[in-house]
């Protein structure tokens, strides 16, 4: 600290090497407060999750050494393989989807909205479809949940209203169908935060682009495809690896919904392994099926950095 | 005005608008239809059914759930948990990206994909050591438990997006700073903060709606009544199925108002905020 203080250095050329000198040591005193919290809550927990992976414990009495046995145990395990599998299908809802929607509705509202009725349309049109992402999920869940009753719900109400009384269903409760419900909630959920994310993005692309295709007679279509999706692809890798992520990460969802039910249906790994580690009491085998969740994700995000990187290098 | 700014509206460009106002419309419309029911007494409902627009504005509802769940509580224990999670993270961040962004200290690359790392980690992978470790140091169900954890996870995300961001601080200011004679401290507090204020009051707004909606680690941490948050308190009875349909939609309605509330507030820094964030 002191070092800053010291009397101006008269030569350029001395000046950055006593900086740097004295500079290391200064500087990682900052790091301090935070490093300490970060290896209390993060690090250290992390490191012991492993550790209890290895082992069968049910928490209270003292851990036995099993190995890799929960690991095994995994790949064999049926309940773990269909977890997996509704994950990939709230990937779709949560990721996907909402990009390719997303992405036609910026094109819209900036283009024609934004263009020919006025920024502030563009604007409202956006918050709306925005909402749902300011909610907490545990909020928009209950909402959800109660519209889907099967007995007295809006939707199933609705359907009887418009003489489609044989469409009704238990959306929620139905083992065939629960999945699907989900995915639906995700998406009605999910579409406002790739809207905005593109519609920023859009900003910044060079309206003569535009002006040039349009002169030369190119569709709307043939815009959308080789202008605006060219020109937001960093955006488009950045959303598609939040929601990825986000989607792997679904406990809310599934706990508030459905409960993991009916019948498993809609159980997530996220899930199974909360299950495990406070209802079933097998916190060995919850700890390995987090560690199997944890490095899916963190190969996920090394995958997609990589792609967005290559994908820089081509674009420049 | 030259001729390109001056759109003709084509029949195209309407049907594009009446689309995009039906699908808003549908996007709105859950929120419609809860508010219209949150505002009904549990026999008209019964009577009438969801789809009915009200006779009259029932109150009662809103207040027995309020009463029943001591909502003001939750309330104080949400904005007390977020609101120190987000002041809290705030200068950790600050903190550590001054010494990564503009220190520049050794090894500052892998310092930074740690906390990235960090970041993407599900809270699956924390959860039990956490809670065994609370339980052992007497922190189980508090509050201080979790702004704790939470300030650890949120100030991840933000040392590495402040990072980014101050490594392209200028360079002039700093130097000038120090060629005053100013110490290390006071540039930060005195030249690096007050600049990037419109980044900080991105993150607070970040940090701050984030911890709000959290459910997973609350849930598990704060079992006590008098110690959930917002979310946890409503996630919770909607489990236990214990409230009628009027209910429900009452206790939805005063989930959404706070959010919305927030959603207004931060509307303009949040929308900016977002667009930060995704210049990663």
């Amino acid at each position: 600290m002191t070092q800053t203080l010291s009397a101006p250095p008269t030569t350029a050329a001395r000046k950055p090497v006593v900086r740097r000198r004295g500079g290391g040591i200064s500087y990682a005193v900052y790091l301090v407060p935070s490093g300490v919290l970060f290896v209390a809550i993060i690090v250290v927990p992390f490191l012991m999750n492993i550790g209890m992976s290895l082992t069968r414990w049910d928490g209270i009495g003292r851990p036995q050494w099993i190995g890799l046995g929960n690991y095994t145990r995994l790949l064999s395990d049926g309940d773990f393989w269909a977890a997996f599998e509704h994950n990939i299908a709230l990937v779709i809802a949560m990721a996907i989807i909402p990009a390719a929607i997303g992405l036609v509705l910026a094109a819209a509202l900036f283009d024609v909205i934004g263009k020919r009725f006025g920024p502030r349309t563009a604007s409202i049109l956006r918050a709306c479809v925005y909402l749902p992402q300011a909610l907490p999920f545990a909020v928009a869940g209950i909402v959800w949940a109660w519209i889907l009753a099967p007995e007295n719900g809006a939707l199933n109400e609705t359907l009887k209203k418009v003489g489609l009384g044989s469409l009704r269903e238990d959306w929620l409760g139905d083992p065939k169908l629960a999945l699907y419900t989900v995915m639906g909630v995700m998406v009605w959920v999910q579409i406002g935060f790739p809207l905005i994310v593109f519609m920023a993005g859009l900003q910044r692309v060079d309206p003569s682009l535009y002006e040039a295709a349009e002169i030369d007679g190119a569709s709307w279509w043939r815009r959308f495809w080789y202008i605006t999706i060219p020109q937001i692809r960093p955006e488009l890798y950045v959303v598609l690896l939040i929601c990825t992520v986000a989607a792997l990460k679904s406990f809310d969802k599934v706990y508030i919904l459905t409960n993991g039910g009916p019948g498993g249906a809609t159980k997530v790994p996220a899930f199974y392994s909360w299950q495990n580690f406070f209802e079933k009491t097998q916190v060995g085998y919850g700890a390995a099926i987090a560690t199997v969740l944890t490095l899916i994700i963190v190969a996920l995000t090394a995958v997609f950095l990589r792609l967005q990187n290559r994908g820089e290098e081509a674009g420049s | 005005m030259s001729s390109v700014t001056v759109r003709r509206r084509t029949p195209g460009s309407y049907a594009v608008l009446v689309s995009l106002i039906v699908l808003a419309v549908v996007m709105l419309l859950p929120f419609v239809i809860i508010a219209l029911n949150a505002i009904k007494s549990p026999a008209e409902y019964s009577s009438h059914g969801p789809l009915s627009m009200p006779k009259g504005l029932y109150l009662q509802g809103l207040k027995d759930f309020w009463q029943r769940v001591d909502f003001g509580g939750k309330l104080f224990n949400s904005l007390l948990i977020s609101g120190s999670v987000a002041v809290l993270a705030v200068i950790l961040s600050v903190l550590n990206a001054y010494a990564l962004g503009i220190g520049r200290i050794r090894g500052r690359v892998s310092i930074m994909v740690v906390f990235l790392l960090a970041n993407t980690m599900p809270q699956e992978v924390l959860v039990y050591p956490l809670y065994f470790f609370s339980k052992k140091a007497g922190l189980y169900d508090t509050r201080l438990s979790v702004i704790i954890v939470f300030t650890a996870i949120q100030s991840a995300f933000g040392t590495y997006l402040l990072s980014s961001v101050l490594s392209a601080f200028p360079r002039e200011i700093l130097e000038a700073a120090r060629m005053d004679g100013a110490s290390r401290l006071r540039i930060l507090w005195r030249i690096v903060v007050p600049i990037s204020r419109p980044t900080l009051g991105v993150l607070f707004v970040f940090f701050f709606i984030w911890t709000w909606n959290e459910f997973f680690l609350p849930l598990i941490f704060l079992i006590s009544n008098e110690n959930q948050t917002v979310p946890v308190a409503l996630g919770v009875l909607q489990g236990q199925k214990m409230m009628d349909a009027t209910m429900t939609s009452a206790s939805a309605l005063l989930g959404i108002i706070p959010a919305i509330v927030f959603f207004l507030i931060f509307q303009r820094t949040l929308t900016r905020g977002i667009t930060v964030g995704s210049v990663k």
